[in-house]
């Protein structure tokens, strides 16, 4: 049996709280938000992983230019 | 302030967390939340009102001692790092703080929001967030929900508070 997805839900007037079943439009767009999530991300961290190239290329060509780690680290 | 509403999840987890039949007797909206994920990610939605459209924010956060990153989804608010991913140390959570001024009133609603992630390790997620749900209608549910098809562990637990100013 699949594990039941659930939702708790307070009703801030009486202070009731429930545990709900979600239903089947809230599993489909659950589903349909970890998806688009996921390739977020995926953009994300291949935007991060771009960027931290980037910054290493750029350190090393700031040492072959002669700065020392100092000078770098106070331009950065 | 007053507490409105307290959750903790039980020993089923939950995928959201809702507060709903907000009074509008308040003028402004604190919730504060700890949570902890079973995927493994950071990222916490906010929803008002159960409508997915006319939200956007803008989140500055940092993963660790590096810089600073930004970005600004356009379809939703969220929180990146509103939730502890299931592979920081066991039994820790965040520590989440979302402002909400004139949740009642006939405008546009913001949202301000700072939160933490706790980790005995080099990473650990923290930042801020700036939301805005574009709707003259009164804030009546929040909803925190986990993404990437996570649940909130037990444990995790939200507390609602009205502020009053007079």
């Amino acid at each position: 049996m699949a594990e039941k997805l659930m939702k708790i839900v307070v009703d801030c007037e009486t202070g009731a709280i429930q545990e709900l079943e979600l239903t089947a439009d809230e599993i489909a767009e659950r589903e349909a938000m970890a998806a688009e999530f996921a390739a977020q991300e995926a953009a994300r961290q291949a935007e991060l992983e771009a960027q931290e190239a980037a910054k290493a290329s750029a350190i090393d060509k700031l040492k072959k230019l002669g700065l020392s780690d100092s000078e770098i680290a106070a331009l950065i | 302030m007053q507490l409105i509403q307290t959750i903790e999840v039980g020993a089923g987890g939950a995928a959201n967390i809702q507060f709903t039949s907000i009074p509008a007797t308040y003028t402004n909206l604190y919730l504060v939340a700890s949570l902890r994920s079973t995927a493994d990610t950071v990222i916490t939605f906010i929803r008002f009102n159960g409508v997915t459209t006319n939200l956007s924010s803008r989140r500055l956060y940092s993963a660790s001692a590096g810089s600073a990153s930004s970005d600004a989804p356009t379809t939703e608010i969220s929180m990146a790092g509103g939730q502890n991913p299931s592979s920081y140390t066991a039994s820790t959570f965040s520590n989440v703080g979302i402002y909400i001024p004139n949740y009642a009133g006939a405008t546009n609603k913001s949202v301000s929001a700072d939160y933490v992630n706790e980790n005995n390790a080099s990473a650990a997620w923290n930042g801020f967030t700036a939301g805005l749900w574009s709707s003259t209608n009164a804030i009546t549910q929040i909803q925190l929900l986990c993404s990437s098809g996570g649940n909130f562990v037990q444990y995790s637990s939200a507390s609602l508070y009205g502020i009053k100013n007079s």
